[in-house]
């Protein structure tokens, strides 16, 4: 195992964040709080509270979700197409590393920063509503999984997109609807019986499910689902990370 | 000296179809300057990447310091270091951090003063908080020089080194591969400068068409393949050639004062004492003599030309 290597990629793709943290940190903390505002109190106050929770408390998962899944894809796409754009992978391609030890740098990077965001913007979520989480070690690791599998995706993406455009596309044409559409702001029986049923082929449901149970001891769909969805999206992204890293898809003529 | 690289029947077709490397056999020695000539296209390039993991060969076996190269990578890759052709670097980095990154990236642990004393070696100290963003390309190239050399591989290899480089960074960068080679380093350099070739290397391979023609030591090559110029200053200028001397193969130049009689140093007879005589006979006035060896640019050209 070369250790060095992948300590040198993660402190390389950690001190981006500190380059850029205005970016990196403090955008994401304004837009959350914008949402409290906008959602939390001014819609919130004159909504009804869902299964006892109140409106503003409910979207704290939701929120905390929507920001960590579009910033692990960020991240990690972002950390994998720079130095495939700019010419710099030469050297990582030709380094003594097993693609194992290229992902655990990268990856897990990309999903430390989300992580940190996440904390940051629960922190800040303290400061507009009463916050109780009922399972913290269950929030903890629905947090950490879903770092590491949107930051799998986010590489994936990375690898793929030959172009800044495409870089984008999927985050924006995607994830942002497939976040929105799955529970971050209601919950989904509001829904009418039809679309109910057509929620449930939404991945990023069981997400938000699982990680607002952590919180109030609610769900839409039962947590062992909600977790054994996380994996199984985890394990289909590891899988094709492999095909790619395998056939040297786009890295390796 | 043993062979550190060894190439045995490689071949490289890309997806396109293209096929960029036909059957190269090739043994590096340790210790040793080759540089590979060939026109743009010829597959330098590719040979280079395959050696360094960067390309999959088709078909085909390398081994680095006696190990496969796909099968045992983290030996062979760890003793190689790799300057490319483009000036590819992380623009935002630091010049002393970008260099302890490759250290690392290669799996050796940090070594402030190995970092410094490589940075004064390129005369890059002085530069080496700036931004790479920051640096005039001729710094960049230095800089990629340092990355490559940062875990003190003991191949290095240099894609068109001098490629944009000016006068006194090509000094420079000669100085810096002789003090490489004279600690033991292998050197193997592509170029398409025959200048190159023929002033550091101990050995020369030409490329064409993804076929190496000829891998030789330099001066045997240019012995082998040199071929002479033996040119005759007249004192008057003559309008053809004297009919006794239409049966060598002299050819006339500069208005008439030049005869110029070209021979091949391989052959047993150089033909030079029969033409001096038949010379004096025919009452020819000469004014010089002086004779010319073909460089290491006319032995590329006749044998890309003859392989085209």
């Amino acid at each position: 195992m070369n250790i060095q290597a992948v300590k040198v990629i993660y402190q390389h793709e950690m001190m981006r964040t500190w380059n850029t943290i205005f970016q990196s940190i403090a955008s994401p903390v304004l837009s959350t709080s914008l949402y409290f505002i906008v959602f939390g109190s001014a819609i919130g106050s004159r909504m009804q509270s869902i299964d006892g929770v109140p409106y503003g408390s409910f979207i704290v998962p939701g929120l905390v979700m929507l920001t960590l899944l579009t910033q692990s894809i960020a991240n990690a796409s972002f950390g994998i197409f720079f130095p495939k754009f700019s010419g710099t992978i030469y050297e990582v391609m030709s380094a003594p590393l097993s693609h194992f030890e290229i992902l655990l740098g990268y990856v897990g990077a990309a999903a430390t920063k989300s992580f940190i965001i996440g904390g940051i913007i629960l922190a800040t979520s303290g400061f507009f509503v009463d916050l109780q989480i009922l399972h913290p070690v269950w929030m903890i690791s629905f947090l950490i999984l879903t770092c590491i599998s949107f930051s799998l995706f986010g590489f994936i993406i990375g690898l793929w997109a030959d172009n800044f455009e495409k870089l984008q596309l999927i985050p924006l044409l995607v994830i942002t609807p497939l976040v929105f559409l799955g529970g971050s702001f209601y919950s989904v029986d509001m829904l009418p019986a039809f679309w109910q049923k057509v929620t449930l082929f939404n991945p990023v449901v069981y997400l938000i499910s699982g990680f607002r149970w952590s919180f109030f001891g609610i769900s839409d769909v039962s947590v062992g689902m909600s977790l054994a969805m996380i994996l199984l999206f985890l394990a289909i992204c590891l899988a094709i990370v492999a095909w790619m890293f395998k056939t040297g898809y786009r890295l390796k003529s | 000296m043993k062979n550190i690289i060894s190439i045995k029947n490689l071949c490289k077709t890309y997806n396109t179809g293209h096929e960029a490397l036909k059957n190269i056999n090739l043994d590096i020695k340790e210790g040793e300057i080759l540089a590979l000539l060939g026109p743009n296209g010829a597959g330098k390039t590719t040979l280079i990447s395959t050696i360094c993991g960067l390309v999959s060969p088709s078909s085909g076996k390398i081994t680095v310091d006696g190990f496969d190269i796909i099968k045992n990578y983290r030996e062979t890759r760890s003793r190689i270091g790799l300057v490319p052709q483009e000036l590819s670097i992380a623009a935002f980095d630091k010049v002393f951090e970008t260099l302890s990154f490759s250290r690392g990236l290669f799996g050796k642990k940090p070594n402030k003063g190995y970092i410094e004393q490589l940075l004064k070696d390129l005369s890059l100290f002085d530069k080496k908080d700036n931004e790479l963003r920051a640096l005039s390309g001729g710094m960049k190239r230095r800089v990629l020089i340092g990355k490559a050399l940062s875990h003190e591989p003991r191949i290095l290899f240099l894609d068109e080194p001098t490629a944009g480089v000016d006068v006194e960074l090509r000094k420079d960068m000669w100085k810096i591969i002789d003090r490489l080679r004279k600690s033991g380093v292998t050197i193997i350099l592509t170029t398409h400068y025959i200048e190159e070739a023929e002033e550091i290397a101990d050995r020369v391979g030409v490329i064409s068409g993804g076929k190496l023609l000829l891998i030789e030591e330099k001066k045997d090559l240019m012995q082998k393949m040199g071929q002479k110029q033996l040119i005759i200053e007249l004192k008057k200028s003559i309008s053809s050639i004297p009919e006794s001397l239409t049966s060598y193969d002299l050819s006339l130049s500069n208005n008439g004062l030049f005869l110029s009689y070209r021979y091949d140093t391989r052959g047993e007879r150089t033909g030079i004492t029969t033409l001096m005589k038949a010379i004096n006979n025919s009452e020819l006035e000469l004014k010089d003599i002086q004779t010319k060896q073909s460089s290491l640019e006319d032995i590329f050209v006749n044998l890309v030309k003859e392989s085209a």
